[in-house]
């Protein structure tokens, strides 16, 4: 499966795909993960079929199918909102895409069974779709577009509508389905957690564009840009200027003070203007010491046993500051000093273009 | 976002000729047609000859025939408010029925219209009539010693106007008032207005907009509605409708009756064009 | 809030009375033994006698019959179609397309009936079954697209597309997905423009020509010329008509309900 330039535009004015490409490799994995706009439904939709993109190419098996109707690609969708044909039972809904192609009623029945099993709701042959809760109609959805055995398997933020634990036990359920059928599946999210959890790659996008195509380590651990990190991990993200290299860390000056940070390689020159993302998890706050960047308190409060520190610095810039237990008797108001070790920061945004080199 | 449909269109247009070729043929055609001809001249008998004049418009200025658009004017005004009137508060109540009396309502609201409007009038003539039972029942209570002329006059041709046209103001209203959200009445009662005040401020305002498409639904119709002057007036009084008609058969000046149809179009188009803009209006207030 | 206060019961009694009382006057003098509907003189059931010896009127009633379905299948392939079609089309005129075809509902019957009149001869159609069938196929077209339209607005769109995607090309998608989702829509609003196909006067006497005529027509000439209680006997007849075709309906559909829910889709 392969996707070439993809360009689409609705308005003249912008355009929702600003020339995409990606290679997915049979029985992967991938999830495109962005915020609402991004750009993740309409690239779906032109490899289903349901849109044409203004320019580019979608190419299956090797085989260009850019120009095949939706009905002609041995793709298969599962939609957002399940789209369940609410006139017909459980098992003409699954039954359908076979019914198309002519297959004898008992062999349908059979195999209707089959996938029923599969998807772990044995006789809900006869239900109507609106009996069913949304975690049944999200199985039915996923039976009905995997009966035609598709190559590559489509879903749209499928368990966008499920609650927080149906949505845990649904996606260790799509990961166990997708090992056993070996099936290609292409997985839209906005969940950053959702992603991480089950995919093989990760594609972040933003703007129309892809921002990193990488496995959840490499995108959790290794954002490239500004974007991956904030979107993925909660990074905070401080700009400063590398002042010298050595060993393999580079002293960086932000807002008035100085941090080390590690650096694999040495392509960092002293003078350069750099961003650093760290994760608010990793940042410490210690009341006295000299060795951090000064900070102030702006707010303090805690959700889920996280104590959630917003420290403002010298040169205005907020940072987040987050913790599991209550360890910091830091008070609004105060000035503390902030640190994190070398390894903990990332260098984000280098230049463009390692951006989408991965492809 | 706007998503584009499925791409071959030419897949669907199939579906859209015939509507398109009837629509042109049958819609648009005559209407055009009816223009074209408001401004040619009557010849002998259905002819037509085609020499561009005003002259079927200036006729409309003679008084005899602005009184028959002021009098047509005047008995639909009438009709649509003693329509609301009568209609408002009937398709207010029905939306404030529970489920089962709601479906039991709209069956009876909706049975008259399978008989026959005519055969329905007709029953009117037989209450209204001079011998009729409105008169017997007047007389036997002692109201009146000699029977009314009730039928063939003004008040008959209301009472059928409003007749045929009150079911139309009333599903129009109820419709809107079905979707009433009740809580915000109650949150209206909650913050401190009375009854009325709440109705007024709250449930009033947001079923307008039902009330002014039912007006439409019925001023429009009953500028034309010849037939219910014809039967219950008697031929007293002249509408517009009748009046085109008369042109169209007996009179045989066809450039006239398409003059005094397109006026009447535009009077109607006015009406629309008003209803419209009010509504835009208050849905900018948030209201509609 | 909901519950109805006894004024408003009392109101709505009055208008119902008011609204069902001519019907059930009409009904009553068609069991009159007089031909004055003055006074009852006695229980007498000649008047459906003679209703059903009035070739006339039986014709009439035939014709209208007639016109009325086909009136009102014609124009519920021409509105259902053109529902779907413009759901899916996006040309520049759609907008003014749809403007035009609801038209006829905007306008005053008595100009529609007149232009069409004046239409059909410059086309030169003989006035007769065939004007009569275009002239209501005019006015019934708008009924089926506007409740087709609005139940089509609520459907939603990734359903058809569910269906492409799972192998059905365009028109299977529309046969087995969207034509039975719509079809509520499709019988309720060709029963709207039956009904008002039945009850159409304006624009029949327009377009029906000298020698046809529809029972509305025919009752219309009577009323002005002179009524005899035949009439009533008709009304009788056609109001026990509806009510057992209402009555088949609503068994029907709970028949069907129970079979396979179709109609149980809610409407909005």
């Amino acid at each position: 499966m392969e996707l070439k330039n993809i360009r689409k535009g609705f308005s003249d004015e912008e355009e929702v795909l600003k020339g995409i490409s990606l290679s997915i490799g049979k029985g992967e994995f991938i999830t495109l993960l962005g915020s609402s706009g991004c750009g993740k439904t309409t690239t779906l939709r032109i490899i289903a079929g349901l849109e044409q993109p203004d320019a580019g190419q979608v190419f299956l098996d090797g085989r260009d199918v850019t120009s095949l109707n939706p009905e002609d690609r041995d793709i298969n969708t599962v939609f957002q909102n399940y789209a369940l044909f609410p006139h017909m039972n459980v098992a003409d809904n699954i039954g359908y895409g076979l019914k198309l192609k002519k297959i004898p009623k008992a062999e349908i029945r059979r195999k209707v069974t089959e996938m029923l099993e599969l998807v772990q709701l044995p006789g809900y042959e006869k239900r109507k779709p609106s009996e069913l809760s949304g975690g049944q109609k999200q199985r039915v959805a996923i039976a009905r577009a995997l009966i035609n055995n598709p190559q590559v398997l489509l879903l749209d933020e499928p368990l966008g509508a499920l609650d927080l634990q149906l949505r845990r036990a649904m996606q260790a359920e799509l990961k166990r389905l997708q090992k056993k059928l070996g099936i290609t599946f292409i997985y839209i999210t906005h969940d950053q957690e959702e992603a991480i959890n089950m995919s093989d790659r990760i594609a972040v996008m933003n703007h129309g564009t892809f921002e990193q195509i990488g496995t959840p380590d490499e995108i959790y651990n290794h954002p490239r840009t500004s974007y991956v990190a904030t979107f993925v991990g909660n990074a905070n993200i401080l700009k400063g200027k590398a002042e010298n290299t050595k060993d393999g860390k580079v002293t960086v000056a932000i807002a008035g003070g100085h941090m080390a940070a590690a650096c694999e390689d040495d392509s960092i020159r002293a003078g350069e203007s750099v961003t650093l993302a760290v994760r608010s998890e990793n940042i410490r706050i210690q009341e006295e010491c000299s060795c951090g960047l000064q900070a102030k308190v702006e707010e303090k409060s805690f959700a889920a046993g996280q104590l959630r520190v917003v420290l403002r610095l010298a040169d205005g810039s907020e940072l987040v500051a987050s913790r599991y237990g209550i360890d910091a008797k830091v008070e609004q108001g105060q000035t503390v000093s902030v640190c994190f070790a070398p390894e903990d920061a990332v260098f984000v945004d280098r230049s463009g273009e390692e951006k989408n080199e991965q492809d | 976002m706007s998503r584009t449909k499925i791409k071959k269109h030419s897949s669907s247009v199939w579906m859209i000729l015939p509507l398109y070729f009837f629509t042109l043929v049958f819609v648009a055609g005559p209407l055009i047609y009816m223009v074209a001809l408001s401004f040619a001249q009557p010849g002998s008998g259905s002819a037509v000859e085609w020499n561009l004049t005003l002259e079927n418009y200036k006729k409309i200025l003679d008084p005899v025939y602005l009184q028959t658009f002021r009098e047509s004017f005047q008995l639909a005004l009438t009709s649509t408010v003693i329509i609301c009137i009568l209609g408002y508060p009937f398709g207010y109540f029905m939306a404030k029925m529970s489920e089962s009396w709601k479906k039991k309502a709209m069956l009876l609201l909706m049975l008259p219209f399978w008989i026959n409007s005519l055969i329905r009038l007709y029953g009117w003539i037989i209450i209204l009539q001079n011998r009729g039972i409105l008169n017997h029942v007047l007389k036997t209570l002692g109201i009146i010693d000699k029977p009314l002329k009730l039928l063939y006059s003004y008040p008959a041709i209301v009472v059928g106007m409003v007749y045929v046209l009150l079911p139309f103001m009333i599903l129009s209203v109820y419709s809107s008032a079905e979707k009433l959200d009740w809580s915000l009445v109650e949150a209206a009662r909650d913050l401190g207005a009375g009854k009325i005040k709440a109705f007024w401020t709250v449930s009033f305002k947001l079923t307008l907009p039902g009330l002014l498409s039912g007006v439409i639904l019925t001023f429009i119709p009953s500028m034309g509605l010849f037939f219910i002057a014809d039967i219950l007036g008697g031929n007293k009084i002249v509408l517009v409708g009748s009046l085109i008609q008369e042109q169209m058969t007996r009179g045989s000046n066809w450039p006239f009756a398409a003059a005094l149809a397109v006026v009447l179009m535009i009077l109607t188009s006015l009406m629309i064009g008003l209803y419209r803009k009010i509504t835009n209006v208050k849905e900018l207030e948030g209201i509609g | 809030m909901k519950k109805n206060s006894k004024f408003s019961s009392l109101y709505m009694g009055i208008i119902f009375f008011l609204m069902y009382l001519p019907v059930a006057v009409v009904i009553i003098f068609s069991f009159n033994e007089s031909k004055l509907p003055v006074r009852f003189t006695g229980f007498s059931l000649k008047w459906y006698q003679e209703l059903l010896g009035d070739s006339a009127m039986i014709e009439a009633l035939g014709n209208s019959l007639i016109l009325g379905v086909a009136s009102c299948l014609v124009s519920a392939v021409i509105g259902t179609l053109g529902a779907v079609g413009l759901s899916r089309i996006h040309w520049k005129t759609k907008g003014a397309m749809e403007y035009i075809s609801i038209l006829p509902l905007m306008i005053p019957e008595i100009i529609l009936g007149m232009v069409l009149m004046a239409f059909f001869y410059l086309l030169n159609i003989p006035f007769g079954m065939l004007t009569l069938l275009l002239g209501h196929t005019v006015f019934c077209v708008p009924y089926i697209l506007m409740e087709v339209k609005a139940r089509l607005a609520g459907m939603d769109p990734s359903l058809e597309e569910a269906a492409r995607d799972l192998g059905a090309g365009s028109f299977r998608a529309f046969r087995d997905i969207t034509l039975p989702l719509i079809m509520p829509a499709v019988v309720s609003g060709s029963l709207l423009a039956f009904a008002m196909s039945m009850d159409d006067v304006v624009i029949s006497i327009f377009v029906n020509g000298p020698r046809i005529s529809t029972l509305p027509v025919k009752v219309y000439t009577q009323l002005k010329t002179g009524v005899t209680p035949e009439i009533n006997a008709l009304c009788t007849l056609m109001l026990a008509f509806t009510i057992g075709v209402l009555a088949v309906y609503y068994l029907a559909g709970r028949l069907l309900k129970g079979k396979n829910r179709l109609f149980s889709i809610k409407k909005k």
